[in-house]
C-alpha cells in the first residue's frame, strides 16, 4: 500500500506533521518503519523524514556526551571519544544495518532488539523530544515506561554522562548466533566507584521484560559496598526480581530467568 | 496517489523513475530498473541479500526507502564485472565453491566489496565480521571466507 512521504527541512517542522497525525511513523534508518511497511501494517499511511543536521550530530568533546537521534550505530563505532559505547554499538546487527540504523530508533527497537538502549539506559541518559508540546528533556526510563504512547514525538538526541573508566561502565550481549544474533538476554551496568565503594549503581537488562528494565534490586545489592564475591553473589540472586520476560524463538522466559544472574555475576566479575 | 519522480546513478549510469510512496529501493530496482541481482529474502533486514552499496556503504535495499537516495549513488551486482570479465571477487567465488544455490551470492558479494574497497587485506574475523549480517543456508560460510580472502590476495586456512 501506498503511503504520503513528508520530507521537512528541520526536526521541529518534522515533529509538528508527527504529532499532528496518529498514522505518521518518523523514518530514521528505515530498519523498523520500512520493516513494517514491508510487512504491510496498515496502521502507518504516511511517513515523515526531516533532513535536519542537528539530528546527525555527535558531541563526544566533554564529560557529557549528546548524540543526535539520526547518528548511526558506523558512525558512534567510526569516533573514538565514545569508545565506551563501542561494545553495544558493534553487538548491533551487521554493517548495513549498523550503518541505516539510529540512536533514536533503537529506542523504538522491540525485544529481542534495543541493544543500545539498554547501555543508555545503565547510563541514566536524558532524551530529548519534541512534539506538538515544544520540545523537553526526560529521563530515558520515564520515555521507555510511556514508549508505546511515544510514536506522535520525534526524538531529537540522547545525553548521557561519560563513564568515569572503562571499568565503570561494562556491556554484555547473549546471542545464540555470532558475531550477529537477536538477543536472548542485554546486560549493561554502570558502577562509580566512590571511596572504594559502588555510589550510584546501574544495572540495565534488555529481553528481560516488554521494555529494557532496571535491575533495582540488584543495584541495592551492589550500592555501597565495594565489588567483592559476596557482592556481587548478591547483585546476581537479586538479578530476576521484577522482570518479566517471554518466551520467542531465541529463548524462552523460563530459560531467560535461569541465566541473567549466571551473567549478571560474569558481567561484574569481568569475566569473558 | 500521485507517483514521485526519482533520479540516482545505478551502477555508474543516471537513471530517472516514478516511484509511489513508501516504495522500497530493492522494489525500484528489480520492478522499476529491472536490475534482478539484488534479492528479496527477508524484508526485515535479517538476511543480506538485497545488500547494496549507496554512496560506497553497505545498506539494504529493502528497509531504504527509494526516495531517499535521489541523487545519491548506488551500486549492485550487476555493475560489478568488468566488461566480459567476472569481477576478481566473482572469480574467487566461483574458483572457491563459494555458491551453491546462489541467492545470497549477491549480498555476499556486496558486502565482500563494501570490506575490501576500504580495507584491502582484511584478516579472516574483519572477513566473518563483513558478512554477518548476510545468512547463507548452503555453504556453511568457509568457502565464501576463504573466497573472499583470496580475492584479498590473503591466506586462504582450511
Amino acid at each position: 500500500m501506498a503511503v504520503t512521504v513528508k520530507t521537512f527541512a528541520s526536526a521541529s517542522e518534522a515533529a509538528g506533521a508527527l504529532s499532528s497525525d496518529r498514522s505518521a511513523r518518523y523514518l530514521g534508518g528505515g530498519t523498523l518503519v520500512m520493516r513494517a511497511l514491508n510487512e504491510g501494517d496498515v496502521s502507518i499511511s504516511t511517513v515523515v523524514r526531516a533532513q535536519d543536521q542537528a539530528l546527525a550530530r555527535i558531541d563526544a568533546s566533554g564529560p557529557r556526551v549528546t548524540l543526535g537521534a539520526g547518528v548511526t550505530f558506523a558512525r558512534v563505532l567510526a569516533e573514538r571519544d565514545l569508545a565506551f559505547l563501542h561494545a553495544p554499538a558493534r553487538s548491533i546487527g551487521g554493517p548495513a544495518v549498523r550503518n541505516m540504523g539510529t540512536v533514536g530508533g533503537n529506542l523504538f527497537a522491540p525485544n529481542p532488539y534495543g541493544d543500545f538502549t539498554v547501555a543508555l539506559l545503565a547510563l541514566d541518559t536524558t532524551v530529548a523530544v519534541q512534539g506538538g508540546f515544544g520540545s523537553r528533556d526526560i529521563g530515558i526510563e520515564e520515555f521507555l515506561q510511556a514508549r508505546d504512547r511515544q510514536a506522535g514525538t520525534l526524538v531529537l538526541s540522547v545525553s548521557c554522562t561519560r563513564p568515569a573508566s572503562t571499568e565503570a561502565f561494562r556491556y554484555r550481549k547473549i546471542a545464540r548466533i555470532k558475531p550477529k544474533g537477536g538477543s536472548v538476554v542485554t546486560l549493561a551496568a554502570h558502577l562509580p566507584i566512590s571511596g572504594g565503594r559502588i555510589a550510584g549503581a546501574r544495572i540495565a537488562l534488555g529481553s528481560m521484560a516488554p521494555t529494557q528494565i532496571r535491575a533495582r534490586a540488584a543495584e541495592r545489592a551492589l550500592e555501597g559496598r565495594s565489588l567483592d564475591a559476596t557482592t556481587i553473589a548478591a547483585a546476581a540472586s537479586a538479578a530476576t526480581e521484577g522482570t518479566s520476560p517471554s518466551d520467542n524463538a531465541l529463548g524462552s522466559a523460563w530459560y531467560r530467568r535461569e541465566i541473567i544472574g549466571v551473567h549478571l555475576r560474569r558481567l561484574l566479575s569481568g569475566q569473558e | 496517489m500521485s507517483k514521485i519522480p526519482l533520479q540516482f546513478r545505478h551502477n555508474g549510469r543516471e537513471v530517472a523513475i516514478f516511484v509511489d510512496g513508501g516504495t522500497n529501493l530493492l522494489v525500484a530496482l528489480r520492478e522499476l530498473i529491472g536490475d534482478m541481482t539484488p534479492k528479496f529474502g527477508c524484508g526485515q533486514g535479517g538476511c543480506g541479500t538485497c545488500s547494496v552499496l549507496i554512496d560506497g556503504e553497505l545498506h539494504l535495499s529493502c528497509l531504504t526507502l527509494a526516495e531517499t537516495v535521489a541523487g545519491r549513488s548506488i551500486e549492485t551486482l550487476d555493475g560489478m564485472k568488468q566488461g566480459p570479465n567476472l569481477h576478481p571477487l566473482q572469480r574467487a567465488f566461483a574458483d572457491n565453491f563459494a555458491a551453491q544455490c546462489g541467492y545470497c551470492t549477491p549480498g555476499m558479494l556486496m558486502a565482500a566489496k563494501a570490506l575490501l574497497d576500504r580495507n584491502p587485506s582484511p584478516s579472516r574475523d574483519e572477513v566473518i565480521e563483513a558478512i554477518s549480517g548476510n545468512i547463507c543456508r548452503c555453504t556453511g560460510y568457509e568457502p565464501i571466507i576463504n573466497a573472499i580472502l583470496a580475492a584479498a590476495g590473503g591466506r586462504i586456512s582450511a
